[in-house]
């Protein structure tokens, strides 16, 4: 019995601390982010519906039926089972079930795509490649390599091609969306979106040696008219990234931030198609073969 | 000669820990080399316990082995909340923990909860099938010998080569040569494949068992629930526990010989250990619960004084529950990118599991109803197990949804999850199946009170250290980092998880302690059936004698012992008869340190020992091939002599 007041007592001390949406995950930057805590807090609530109901029916048995309540003759008697009740708590939980299954589908498919209301513009891709215990982020379109920290225009669709030159990695910026992890083998594609201007966390959370746990990023969101400034300062500033120059980043474990013109991807591509051809000898079109469908 | 050696050095050597364990296991070896010299206790040890086939005493020895590694696993976890309980905290370095955390998953499920659940369950299946042993009493020595050397060779890397360290699921190419250098991962891989070995041995053993060795008129369908559970649980095993032989070969392969299945090169494939891992890894999971839940299912029924509500539902759930565990295992890696597709279907096969496990909880539920409920200590587990496997159940179904699990995944929140589904399902279940089944295997009970306040040590310790972390998952806080800054703000409710996994550490403490004091003090009791319990296992003696029933029972229901005290049914007809036994053998410990020294000569590429320990290993099967052994009888006498002691004048009284 006593147990329970002690876990009521830490729920009530807890809950303000959940509630004031203070919890990254919960706090979303951008419309991926936003289903994903939608599909939480929906899913937190059809949980609690269920905790409630079955600690209910427990409180009530072990109240009501308890030894020193129900007296020293009595006998309990043998009940079998009811199909009436059997077949409730089989139905009442497929239903939830499948309910749960719709959102899932749903809201995993719309993750898994350009986000909603953003498709008619061009997205940003992005290459983000772990090396060691650093993240080496390549801009085609714009011909500029970073270390250590992305700058993303916000309201614009951005599409991560996540591959790692080491073990596997996770990609992840809690507050714009979901991971994915990051393989030597394939290039996996996350689409992410920032709708507000902010500096976001991001890290690797997929352990992957010694340096693991400092592995983090800065996810600078900024608005298109900065964002572009922030590409022509480089195209003045930076040095150019050489092969040589690559294969030095490469071997370090951990790096501060860099910037650079021109990206590895000329002269060392990622693994896109590479899986593919070993695995059926034919290419497929021009997008990554992480597009099942 | 100084080079040969340098091998089997610790890398990071000259780390206090490390010296004080390793003179500290010598020590301890030598102390109990020459204790037993002293009390001249060899003859007994090998005569009682290193040779024996009796399903009980192999019982006894795994759970030993089990407390042994609840001990190490436990230090393991204690280490990694007091380095992470603040902000870049210095205790340890980052590759002290990642050894830590590796060691703590592998032992806690592979070497804590599966040789515990084995124990449990060699002790209590023959007795409550009404059997004299196993179907194979050798090959089950055999399988324990194995586990044992198996989990010795593994915990050796700690001082010897170095300590595993690329986290329990050994995701490659991390867990390669070319990422992790150490032999670490070669004690992983060995080590859990001679472990392996016998558990697959075990999973044959008890399907012929249960299936082959039931009383007369033990139907299926009137075997009790923990048999029914662990019948399915070990089918579950002959079919899960192959992959893991397969995945670890291949990862031999690719360490010691120079493969490259799972490499990054040569058209090696890191996604394919991860889909072998989890293929054998999921069912894995439900291994050590399925047992859980038929261990409740005797406690809950035992105490409310009521039969178990529901009892064909509870097979069918079960059965149920294992189809699904094999359809699972992609929810594992949701973010390895297999597209919306293939994640929805995952998604669902995942929930679906949550509708059996509804039923079941349930039907416990319903079990109290109109029930006398007694709350002793294996009741309160069982009682606190409801509502904190709820929250893990329900957490469970939030993680199957793939969309939001991208965002869980390889965080804290993870972390919570499975242990508020493994540690109520699981260790709270053996350690309410220990206090159960002790009287019966020892003759008498351990103290209520000492178990009382563990038990709320325990239970209340581990909401406040597993709770905060749902939060600190959600707030972005990753699994197995050593450290994170002040900055991130996950501080104050990792030191709060502190404060709890110290509470934990009392409360297993005091089990401790509850056992010595018991055997110590506690009042010599010699009934059958102290807590007026159903089944047949109560219906002979406690302790129990070496031949377990003098005359077989017949059964007539689920409950085939509550019957016989409440209607009067009949168990045991007929007269005593010479009583078949196995005879006791060495060649399955031998086999065992065999194995431990092919294995350690495996680990560090010693091939022509690895080759002579080989050789022997397979001498031994030879001899077996060609052994006779007829095995022995208990005569008519010797059973009157024995049923005497425990007070029973002839045969007669006893059916009275």
């Amino acid at each position: 019995m006593k147990k329970i007041w002690v876990l009521l007592g830490l729920a009530a001390i807890m809950l303000p601390t959940l509630s004031g949406c203070q919890l990254k995950v919960l706090d979303p930057k951008g419309p991926v982010a936003e289903t994903q805590a939608g599909v939480i807090k929906l899913s937190m609530i059809v949980m609690a519906f269920i905790v409630l109901t079955v600690v209910g029916l427990y409180l009530f048995m072990l109240y009501k039926y308890r030894a020193s309540k129900v007296g020293a003759d009595y006998k309990p008697p043998h009940i079998e089972g009811s199909r009436v009740l059997e077949t409730i708590w089989i139905t009442i939980p497929i239903l939830i079930v499948i309910f749960l299954s719709i959102v899932t589908v749903k809201s995993t498919s719309e993750v898994e795509a350009t986000p909603k209301g953003y498709e008619d513009q061009d997205p940003l891709i992005i290459y983000a490649a772990s090396s060691n215990w650093k993240w080496h982020f390549s801009y085609p379109e714009q011909n500029i390599e970073t270390v250590n920290y992305v700058n993303i225009p916000t309201n614009r669709p951005i599409e991560f091609k996540l591959y790692s030159y080491g073990p596997i990695t996770s990609f992840w910026i809690p507050q714009l969306g979901g991971q994915k992890y990051a393989m030597s083998d394939m290039v996996n594609t996350l689409h992410l979106l920032a709708d507000t201007p902010g500096s976001y966390l991001g890290r690797n959370s997929n352990f992957n040696g010694a340096g693991f746990a400092e592995m983090e990023f800065e996810t600078q969101a900024m608005s298109q008219k900065d964002f572009d400034k922030w590409v022509k300062d480089v195209h003045h500033t930076a040095e150019k990234l050489t092969e040589p120059t690559f294969n030095e980043l490469l071997k370090d474990g951990h790096l501060g931030r860099k910037t650079y013109t021109g990206t590895h991807l000329t002269f060392r591509p990622a693994p896109e198609m590479h899986h593919m051809k070993k695995m059926d000898g034919h290419q497929k079109a021009t997008e990554g073969q992480h597009h099942h469908e | 000669m100084k080079e040969y050696f340098s091998r089997f050095a610790v890398p990071d050597n000259g780390e206090p820990m490390i010296i004080a364990s390793q003179i500290l296991i010598v020590i301890v070896s030598l102390g109990i080399i020459v204790g037993l010299t002293y009390f001249k206790k060899w003859k007994y040890l090998w005569n009682e316990w290193l040779t024996t086939v009796d399903h009980k005493r192999i019982g006894i020895m795994y759970i030993l082995s089990a407390l042994l590694m609840l001990f190490r696993g436990g230090v393991d976890a204690l280490l990694m909340r007091a380095q992470t309980s603040m902000p870049e905290n210095g205790l340890l370095d980052a590759q002290h923990y990642n050894e830590i955390f590796t060691t703590h998953g592998v032992i806690m499920i592979l070497f804590m909860a599966m040789p515990f659940i084995i124990g449990l369950m060699n002790v209590v299946i023959p007795l409550q099938i009404g059997a004299r042993d196993v179907a194979f009493p050798r090959l089950n020595a055999l399988s324990f010998w194995l586990f044992f050397f198996g989990a010795m060779l593994f915990n050796i890397s700690f001082v010897i080569g170095g300590s595993p360290d690329a986290g329990w699921t050994a995701y490659f190419p991390l867990a390669s040569t070319e990422f992790s250098e150490s032999v670490g991962m070669n004690y992983y891989a060995i080590a859990i494949q001679i472990a392996g070995i016998g558990t697959l041995m075990t999973g044959i053993n008890f399907i012929v068992t249960i299936l082959k060795m039931r009383a007369p008129g033990m139907t299926l369908m009137k075997m009790p629930m923990f048999t029914w559970s662990i019948l399915i649980t070990n089918i579950i095993i002959v079919f899960a526990f192959p992959v893991l032989t397969v995945a670890l070969a291949l990862m031999t392969m690719d360490r010691l010989f120079g493969t490259q299945f799972f490499t990054m090169s040569n058209g090696g494939m890191d996604m394919l250990w991860a889909n072998l891992f989890w293929v054998w890894g999921h069912p894995e999971v439900y291994i050590v619960i399925l047992p859980a839940f038929g261990i409740y299912s005797e406690i809950i029924s035992t105490f409310a004084k009521r039969n178990l509500y529901g009892y064909k539902s509870m097979v069918f759930s079960m059965v149920a529950i294992s189809a699904l565990s094999f359809l699972v295992w992609a929810h594992h890696f949701y973010t390895m990118g297999h597209g919306a597709m293939v994640n929805g279907i995952f998604s669902i096969t995942t929930m679906a599991i949550a509708v059996p496990t509804g039923v079941k909880m349930f039907n416990w539920l319903l079990t109290l109803y109109k029930g006398k409920i007694e709350f002793k200590t294996p009741m309160l587990w069982a009682m606190a197990f409801i509502p904190i496997f709820l929250i893990g159940g329900v957490t469970g179904v939030m993680l199957a949804m793939a969309s939001a699990d991208y965002q869980y995944h390889n965080t804290m929140f993870l972390v919570a999850h499975f242990h508020y589904v493994l540690i109520p399902g699981t260790v709270f279940a053996v350690l309410a199946g220990f206090t159960y089944w002790w009287p019966k295997i020892f003759g008498f009970s351990l103290s209520e009170k000492i178990g009382k306040w563990s038990f709320w040590f325990i239970a209340i310790s581990f909401n406040v250290t597993f709770f905060p972390m749902f939060i600190t998952g959600l707030n972005g806080q990753a699994r197995r980092m050593y450290t994170y800054s002040e900055s991130t703000g996950f501080g104050p409710l990792n030191f709060i998880s502190f404060i709890g996994a110290l509470g934990l550490a009392v409360g297993f403490v005091l089990i401790v302690y509850n056992i010595y004091w018991s055997t110590r003090y506690a009042p010599r009791h010699v009934t059958e059936d102290p807590w007026d319990a159903r089944s047949l296992e109560w219906a002979t003696h406690s302790p129990v004698p070496a031949y377990n029933f003098a005359v077989t029972p017949v059964v007539e229901s689920t409950q085939a012992f509550w019957d016989a005290k409440e209607k009067g049914t009949q168990l045991f007809r007929g007269k005593y008869e010479p009583i078949h036994m196995p005879s006791n053998s060495g060649l399955p410990f031998i086999m065992g340190v065999l194995f431990f020294f092919f294995g350690f000569c495996m680990v560090f590429g010693m091939w022509i020992p690895s080759i002579i320990f080989g050789l022997a290993i397979f001498a031994c099967m030879m001899y077996r091939s060609f052994e006779h052994d007829p095995g022995y009888h208990i005569s008519v006498e010797e059973i009157k002599e024995t049923e005497k002691k425990y007070g029973v004048n002839s045969h007669e009284n006893q059916l009275a």
